[in-house]
Parts: structure tokens; C-alpha cells; sequence
């Protein structure tokens, strides 16, 4: 059984029909890459799975469970964290505010306490930074906070959006670095990337979204060769 | 010493606005929405203790803690009925047009049960006044009350705000509403929360308001409700201290205006005061500038 299973999923925008029947499942330990180009509806997908947006048709099974009509608020707690596009870091929060935050379902103190020092272990820089408030913190840092916060919940599966927008080229060589160490410490990733290339080298398999419908899948160091892929997507 | 006395005056006028404008703030910071209804609340929240005082005969603290429950359920339940399937309407328009239609709704509601005539209010404040300076200067229990009571619901709601999780979500909420879901905050049950904290406060402000001005009509809370929002605007709307601030000065400036110009004109004074301030500093005193780096 997968972890994460996408059944024929629909979503629209007023009329506008963003998802077209979209189809794909992401199984325990697993990164997997949703790659395609601006508004293709990469991030629209990651809105419907954890409930800020809900599909006209179609259903998200997480662990077996049927979770499409669950409200946003209450899907972290089942083990599904979300790092949204463009970070939304909460802004005037302190960096160990936001971190805190990342934990609201949680009520143990002192696992909290583990999993924040698990996360400083992780980005350093957060806590060398974790009194100083987010707004003021680079695009990098904002996105490692935004990883932070995701983490603090305890994710079994993590999902990512963008993580690399706006960032220079060597931060996002430590991303992704970073995105495969939390795999590598058993947590699931499903990562949406415009820059496939980065994301093909990370991933265990990825599904090749256009305008709303999947058009190509497979292992990700298949599609690496693909012709098609290269010229549409790695500039080859 | 008539100066000082003026100046108490106008700070316990301005506790009253000040209590009430905290309610317009936390519901705009949070829902991002300007409840024109709010003014109407302390009204009902009047009548309801008047009517625990005058026909159950009840002790006036027991007549107050009566009128917050009221203004409480009353508040939520206009934000669950009114607002909020009105929240992802798509022009901002329709929430606040709403809103003063509540605001009619509920003030032509109280005329068709108490009819139009105003009614003398019994005081809720038991303790004697404050004779000082050999009788020159004399402060009502009332006053006392009322400036006591602000001081409290200040330091309670900051630290409510600021140490408790409730709050951190309301902070989280107002910031960002979908950042908020994905940490797993119930977005509609904290906006729920924030009525019903402003709603309370607004029973204690009419029932102070009542004790010190004591004449009870359906419109009672309009005008009040009007300067409290000009108080929120002007110490920075969306800001707690900003709303303390705004709503005391605004009092101040009335009163003194009243006092050494012109009473015709105070009311007119105040609001061009908000006038200049928003002129020269258009986020309102405590208004927030968030610096954000991309």
C-alpha cells in the first residue's frame, strides 16, 4: 500500500479547471518529484493533499485513510507536514516562535524540546539566529526556518514547495543536501520543483505534470535521459 | 486642579474607548474585517445587566458577568451566522456592508423590545468616591473603576496574547491564514475566539460606560463604537497597545476639548486630530511597518 495515494483528482479555480484527473502515489521512505513549469499546477496538487483547497472530484488517501474532506488544520496531526511556496514564515515571530509554532498539535514539552534541538542540529543557523525575527532573515534562512517549522511537527511525510525558488545557486546545492538527509532519516518527501534538474538528481521517481495532467512518469534517472525531458525541462 | 480632574476624566473616558476599541483591533488584525457591529454589542451588553439589576434584582457583579456571557454568544453567534460564510466572498465589501447591517439589525431589535426611550442606568460601582486635596478634587468610583478595570484587561489580554498558545495562534493567524492550517491552528475556531474576547470586553465597557453616563437607549452604542474605531485607527489598527493608547488619548483629547474650547465642537476636534495623525503617519500611531527581506 502506498503511504500517499492521489486518485484521480480534479480541482478548479471558478471555472477554470487547474487539475485534470491527476493520478499518482508516493510509498513509505520514497522522495518523489512533481516537476513541471510555471502553472502547471504543481502547487495546486500540494494545496489539495493537505485541504486548503478541496477537488470537485477525486480523493487523497493518506496511509489508507480517505483524507479529502479533512480540514486543513487537522491533517499535520496525522503526520503530513507542508513547507509552502514562497516559505510563509510568520513574519514578526521570532525564528524559536516560528519553530514553536511548527509544533502546535504537539503537547509534550519535552519531546518538543528534542525535536527543536534536532532541528538546530540540522540548520545550525537557525539557532544562531533563533531571536531574531523572521521577516528579517535572508531567502535561504527563510526557507530553512520553513523546513524547521515543517519538521518540529514530527512529519512522516513531508511536502515541499519549491524549496529552491529565489535561492543563489550554492544554497541551493545545501537544500537539497538537506532534503536528502531528512529522507535519509525516514521521512517521506514529495518535493515540486521547476528546476527539475535538481530535483531528478535527489529522487527516487517523479511524475512530469503539464497544464494539469501528468504526462510522463517513471525513475527519476530515467526521465534524466529522456529526450523529451532533457529539451523541456533541462535545458539540454 | 481643574485640570487634573479634566484629565481624569478624560483618561477613564478614554479607558471605556479604549476597552471597546480593543475589540475592533483584535477582529481586524485577525479577520482582517471592521465589525461595525461592535458599538451595537455594548449596548445589548447594557441592557443586559440593566435587566438583571432592574427585574431580577440581581447583585451588580452578577448583573456584569450576566451581560458578558450575553455579549459573548452574541458576539460569536454574529460571526458564525453573518460573517463568516461571507469570509471568501470575493469583494471585501460584502463582509463590512454585512456588518453594518447587523449593526441596524440589532439596535432597531433592542427599540422593538425596550422601545425608544431612554433608560437611567443604576451604577454597577459600589465603592464611595475619592475626596482629595480637601474636597478640590474629587474622583467618582466610577472613574476608579473604570481606569482599574482597563489597566487589568490590558495586562491580562497581552499576556494572553504573548504567553499562551491560544494566542500565539491568534498572532499566527492574523499573519498568515493558510501558514496557520498547515501548523495544524483551527483558523475558523480562533476567529470564533477573537469575537468572543472582544464581545466580552465589549459587555464590560457598556456596563462601565452606562455607570458613568448613566442613560440607556438602542443607540447608545453607535457613537461610542464610532470613537473607539477612530481610537483603533489612530494608535495603529491591528496593534493591542496601539488600541490602549489610541482609545486613552482619544478620550483625553475630548474631554480637554469639551472642557477648553468647545463643547459643540469636541467631537469634531477628535476626529480631525485622527485626521493629522493619519496625514503624517497613515499606520496609525503603533501601526505595524513589517520589514520583510526577500
Amino acid at each position: 500500500m502506498a503511504m500517499l495515494e492521489i486518485k484521480d483528482l480534479a480541482v478548479y479555480y471558478g471555472m477554470i479547471q487547474a487539475i485534470k484527473g491527476v493520478s499518482f502515489e508516493v510509498n513509505e521512505g520514497e522522495v518523489i518529484a512533481l516537476i513541471g513549469a510555471n502553472g502547471a499546477g504543481k502547487t495546486t496538487i500540494l494545496h489539495t493533499i493537505t485541504g486548503l483547497l478541496a477537488p470537485k472530484r477525486g480523493s487523497v488517501l493518506f496511509e489508507g485513510k480517505d483524507i479529502t474532506k479533512i480540514p486543513a488544520h487537522k491533517i499535520v496531526s496525522l503526520g503530513m507536514a507542508h513547507v509552502p511556496e514562497g516559505r510563509r514564515v510568520f513574519a514578526q515571530f521570532t525564528v524559536y516562535q516560528n519553530l514553536k509554532m511548527g509544533a502546535y498539535t504537539r503537547s509534550d514539552k519535552n519531546e518538543i524540546e528534542e525535536t527543536m534541538q534536532m532541528v538546530y542540529k540540522r540548520f545550525p543557523r537557525l539557532e544562531e539566529r533563533k531571536n531574531q525575527i523572521a521577516g528579517t532573515l535572508s531567502g535561504g534562512e527563510q526557507q530553512m526556518l520553513a523546513m524547521g517549522r515543517a519538521l518540529m511537527s514530527h512529519p512522516k511525510i513531508i511536502l515541499m514547495d519549491e524549496p529552491s525558488m529565489g535561492l543563489s545557486p550554492i544554497l541551493v546545492n545545501e537544500i537539497f543536501d538537506i532534503i536528502r538527509s531528512v529522507n535519509e532519516s525516514g521521512t517521506t518527501v514529495l518535493l515540486v520543483e521547476q528546476n527539475a534538474k535538481k530535483a531528478l538528481a535527489i529522487a527516487d521517481r517523479a511524475y512530469v505534470l503539464e497544464t494539469g495532467k501528468i504526462v510522463n512518469s517513471g525513475d527519476a534517472d530515467v526521465l534524466m535521459n529522456d529526450d523529451s525531458i532533457k529539451k523541456a525541462y533541462l535545458g539540454e | 486642579m481643574s485640570f487634573l480632574s479634566y484629565m481624569i476624566n478624560g483618561i477613564s473616558l478614554g479607558s471605556v474607548y479604549a476597552i471597546i476599541a480593543l475589540g475592533y483591533t483584535m477582529v481586524y488584525g485577525i479577520a482582517k474585517m471592521l465589525n461595525f457591529a461592535h458599538g451595537d454589542v455594548i449596548m445589548v451588553g447594557g441592557y443586559a445587566a440593566l435587566m438583571m439589576m432592574m427585574n431580577a434584582g440581581a447583585h451588580p457583579l452578577l448583573a456584569v458577568l450576566v451581560a458578558i456571557v450575553v455579549c459573548t454568544v452574541l458576539g460569536v453567534t454574529i460571526e458564525k451566522i453573518a460573517y463568516r460564510p461571507l469570509r471568501n466572498a470575493s469583494s471585501p465589501l460584502a463582509v463590512l456592508i454585512t456588518a453594518i447591517g447587523v449593526s441596524y439589525f440589532l439596535q432597531n431589535i433592542v427599540l422593538l423590545i425596550f422601545g425608544s426611550s431612554p433608560k437611567s442606568f443604576q451604577s454597577v460601582v459600589t465603592i464611595p468616591d475619592l475626596k482629595l486635596a480637601g474636597g478640590a478634587l474629587m474622583i467618582t468610583g466610577e472613574t476608579i473603576v473604570t481606569i482599574l478595570s482597563c489597566i487589568v484587561i490590558m495586562i491580562a489580554l497581552t499576556t494572553f496574547v504573548n504567553k499562551t498558545k491560544a494566542g500565539q495562534a491568534m498572532l499566527a493567524v492574523s499573519e498568515d491564514k493558510g501558514a496557520a492550517q498547515l501548523m495544524g491552528i483551527n483558523v475558523n475556531g480562533t476567529i470564533a475566539l477573537t469575537f468572543a474576547i472582544g464581545s466580552g470586553l465589549a459587555a464590560i465597557a457598556g456596563v462601565l460606560l452606562c455607570s458613568s453616563y448613566p442613560s440607556l437607549s438602542p443607540y447608545t452604542g453607535s457613537m461610542p463604537g464610532i470613537k473607539a474605531f477612530v481610537a483603533a485607527v489612530f494608535g495603529g489598527i491591528g496593534s493591542i497597545p496601539g488600541a490602549m493608547i489610541g482609545g486613552i488619548l482619544l478620550g483625553v483629547i475630548e474631554i480637554l476639548g469639551k472642557a477648553y474650547i468647545s463643547a459643540q465642537l469636541a467631537d469634531a476636534i477628535v476626529f480631525g486630530v485622527l485626521i493629522v495623525v493619519l496625514l503624517v503617519k497613515p499606520t496609525g500611531l503603533l501601526g505595524k511597518q513589517v520589514q520583510e527581506k526577500v
